[in-house]
């Protein structure tokens, strides 16, 4: 019958399709090569451009590619020379002179001298500059209180701030501080960030689209030479194909794992990495209406909520439980005596009373996700669980993160009651600053966007930022941070530990304090 | 055969611009915008309304609309804020990609699907049928990024045989060879279901076909079963399978999506899905107005060849 050999020889094409397919997988998965660490990222750098870029996710690059004139040094958030050899602060706080180290050439080939460090300045901070239009530089305002840069001599340059401003050097330590490449900006304009040159110990070699960002060794480093020849930067948006790819040996480091995977890599051929870093999630509390106008029942939002259990079954022990409104990462400026608010329904069901806010309605804005805010539907749940079980009927909204930014940043005013967030920054100054003084409310321009106010606390911050004393600095913050505890603006949830997981072939890594991403002394075999 | 052609080309012009007005409209209505993205966390308003500003949408929508469009028609997409590269650069990027994994499977669909069908029918109730049946349901049943996944756990993670994601390797690869083993799951995982509603499809046509007297008249003059069935009955089912062979390109096209993110294929699809994350507007309007261009091309493609194969279309 002509349809049994019509079967027949279909049989017989799938045969040889499967051997075709058998032939091609017969080489078993290549391994990623010696001396080339293929990292897989969270996502797709924004731009290569370290002064255009927010995320910490483009540090983790920039930080590889690009130096400061100091750095952090290892372990620590605390700086060190790095493109400056040294410098000096005059009396008053206000002149910063930095002395050049010697022979130090971009990766374009240009000379870094005193004039590319004004460029790079007066490019972010002066509108008029011819290529001021390269930007948006969104985090510039980390730098002005800069009122003047200039080149003394081709090795010195002199910062004149219209004001003493302590985190003046950790800024210059973050990424919009790093120094990029005069020439690659006026020859690439507004394509350098996809040109980027600076004088760091890899160079940029390749960015292919949600491919790869490729980085080779720079054999004309300054200094020491890094270990491995190459770093291959990989977008792998979907945490579960990140995981994947880690498992079937794509990639070398993986960064952030999703914390439900995390027990997978322990142990094994893989290397668990965690560090604590500057980091705080919490939740404003809107202190101008509402009954979070009461100090009582804010101290007793504290309370009610098991932040012991959502560290550990929610975020599976990826963070621990904050304190306060300064993550202990700064460990020069944290208060080692604070102790978080215990879990103690009973305590704040007994506040609640006293307020004579029992059964009140909140409105709790919730998003879906962004940057440094970990698990936020999950953590907004229990949350709103706990707040129940003291009486209060909570209301969740749930935003794209976009949209929940531009809903919170503006205040909290008539919309709602409170709202989760999430900050990491580099100074222990940057965030109680920009969200707990009287004069951060929002229609001033800040981030208070629950509308705290504390004379006492806006006194110790001015004075903090205008000390250049450190220890002096240290104790006006310490004194702080007990009082914004006592006040409770916010709810102190979780301090986030970092993770990283690297295969058995990468030796030397470690996770950094500040969440970069350092890899010169990183090798691989 | 000319006039038909221009007259579906020509038909097609209110419908691109409805689509520019539709995507427009939708991009300026979901909330969030581009500012606030590229800002991040410090957005404060007065930083938003100024960059908002200097982008240039703080002009009347209207105005918006018309600037946009007119660059539109002379080639110019715009640049997208978050990638700072050309739109039409970063969309013809992508789309390559896009067409490799959904062409792929656009043929691996139409050829098991119609071969399936043909199969099926010409052996009604029998074993085969049944067989195929079931596999095909199965098949139909089954979400692809569900099935995407399993295939990675399996092939990439237990046996380790084929990679779990991107294009191409990421060192020393770049070939063919490299190029086909990337594309082995995504394209199958993209496939499937595609697969079994052509077959379905396919196996009705050509049981109503097989019913026809025309091929009854073949039988008798002596024809080859074979022939009977490949040639004529086939042919004259392609009238019935054809349209459903052009949405199910439409359906592999949008269904690419979920596979690029499975697979991180590096893909038009997840190019959006990241423009619309970080509310890229002119990425996301250039895309989208891309794709239904491609998309509306393609069914006159399809309308062309369906008057070449039955003449009583043709007016």
């Amino acid at each position: 019958m002509a349809f049994s050999a019509l079967t027949r020889r279909s049989f017989g094409v799938l045969t040889a399709a499967l051997l075709a397919t058998s032939a091609l997988i017969a080489p078993a998965t290549a391994q990623t090569p010696p001396g080339v660490l293929v990292v897989g990222q969270i996502a797709e750098p924004q731009s290569l451009d370290p002064h255009a870029v927010t995320a910490v996710n483009d540090f983790r690059i920039l930080m590889n590619v690009y130096e400061g004139l100091v750095r952090y040094a290892s372990g620590t958030l605390e700086v060190e020379p790095g493109l400056a050899e040294s410098w000096t602060i005059s009396e008053d706080g206000t002149v910063y002179t930095f002395s050049l180290r010697d022979g130090v050439q971009f990766h374009d080939g240009s000379a870094l001298d005193a004039e590319a460090v004004v460029f790079n300045f007066e490019r972010m901070l002066n509108e008029d500059h011819p290529y001021h239009n390269t930007g948006p530089f969104p985090l510039s305002f980390f730098f002005s209180a800069i009122s003047g840069v200039e080149a003394l001599d081709a090795r010195t340059v002199r910062f004149t701030l219209n004001e003493p401003y302590a985190p003046f050097l950790s800024n210059l330590a973050y990424p919009t501080g790093l120094i990029v490449s005069p020439a690659a900006v006026m020859q690439h304009g507004a394509d350098f960030g996809r040109n980027p040159s600076g004088t760091g110990p890899f160079r940029f070699a390749e960015w292919q689209s949600n491919e790869r960002v490729v980085v080779t060794r720079n054999d004309d480093y300054w200094g020491d030479n890094a270990a491995l020849e190459a770093v291959v930067f990989r977008p792998i948006t979907d945490a579960n194909t990140r995981v994947a790819e880690m498992l079937s040996g794509g990639i070398d480091v993986m960064v952030e794992v999703p914390p439900v995977a995390l027990p997978q890599f322990r142990g094994g051929s893989y290397q668990v990495h965690e560090q604590a870093g500057p980091h705080v999630w919490f939740l404003i509390l809107n202190a101008l209406e509402g009954p979070f106008a009461d100090v009582r029942v804010r101290q007793a939002a504290n309370y009610a909520i098991n932040r012991e259990a959502i560290v550990r079954d929610v975020l599976e022990g990826t963070a621990t439980v904050a304190a306060g409104p300064t993550p202990p990462a700064f460990a020069w400026a944290y208060n080692n005596d604070l102790e978080p608010y215990p879990y103690d329904p009973d305590r704040a069901r007994a506040l609640i009373a006293e307020a004579g806010a029992e059964g009140a309605q909140l409105t709790f804005y919730v998003t879906e996700g962004g940057s440094g805010m970990l698990d936020p539907v999950a953590m907004g749940t229990a949350i709103q669980a706990d707040l129940a079980a003291v009486g209060f009927d909570v209301q969740i909204e749930t935003y794209e993160w976009n949209t929940f930014l531009g809903q919170v940043n503006p205040g909290l005013q008539g919309k709602a009651d409170m709202a989760q967030m999430a900050w990491m920054t580099n100074d222990p100054d940057t965030l109680p600053f920009l969200a707990l003084r009287t004069a951060a409310w929002p229609d001033q321009g800040g981030f208070n966007s629950g509308y705290y106010s504390n004379p006492e606390v806006d006194a110790l911050l001015e004075a903090a930022r205008v000390a250049t004393d450190q220890d002096e600095r240290a104790r006006l913050y310490r004194e702080m941070q007990v009082i914004v505890q006592q006040d409770a603006p916010w709810v102190f949830v979780a301090n986030w530990m970092q993770n990283a997981v690297t295969s058995d072939r990468v030796s030397s890594f470690s996770l950094e304090p500040s969440f970069f991403l350092l890899l010169d002394d990183v090798s691989k075999n | 055969m000319g006039g038909y052609i221009l007259k579906r080309l020509l038909s097609a012009v209110p419908v691109l611009l409805g689509i520019t007005v539709i995507v427009f409209l939708i991009m300026a209505m979901i909330p969030g915008d581009p500012a606030t993205a590229i800002l991040g966390s410090y957005a404060t308003p007065e930083n938003v309304e100024r960059l908002n500003r200097q982008l240039g949408l703080d002009r009347p929508l209207w105005q918006q609309y018309f600037i946009w469009l007119g660059n539109l028609l002379q080639g110019d997409f715009g640049r997208s804020f978050a990638l700072n590269r050309p739109v039409l650069d970063e969309i013809l990027d992508r789309f390559s990609a896009t067409l490799i994994l959904a062409g792929t499977a656009f043929v691996l669909c139409s050829l098991l699907g119609i071969a399936a069908g043909v199969v099926s029918a010409a052996r009604q109730y029998g074993l085969a049928d049944k067989a195929i049946t079931f596999v095909v349901i199965l098949g139909i049943s089954v979400p692809s990024f569900f099935l995407g996944m399993m295939m990675i756990l399996l092939f990439a993670v237990q046996l380790r045989w084929l990679p779990a994601s991107g294009m191409y390797s990421i060192w020393g690869g770049g070939d063919l060879h490299d190029l086909i083993r990337h594309l082995t799951m995504p394209a199958l995982a993209l496939a499937v279901v595609a697969t079994g509603v052509i077959a379905r499809l396919s196996r009705g046509a050509m049981l109503e076909v097989l019913r026809q007297d025309f091929i009854r008249t073949a039988r008798a003059k002596g024809v080859h079963e074979r022939s009977v069935i490949w040639r004529h009955a086939l042919r004259a089912a392609m009238v019935g399978i054809i349209p459903v062979l052009g949405i199910q390109a439409g359906f592999v096209l949008s269904g690419a999506v979920y596979i690029e993110m499975v697979f991180q294929w590096p893909g038009v699809g997840r190019m959006l899905v990241d423009a619309i994350l970080k509310r890229d507007i002119l990425l996301v309007q250039g895309g989208v107005v891309f794709i239904a261009a491609c998309y509306v091309g393609f069914n006159i493609l399809v309308d062309v060849a369906q008057a070449w194969l039955d003449p009583r279309i043709k007016t």
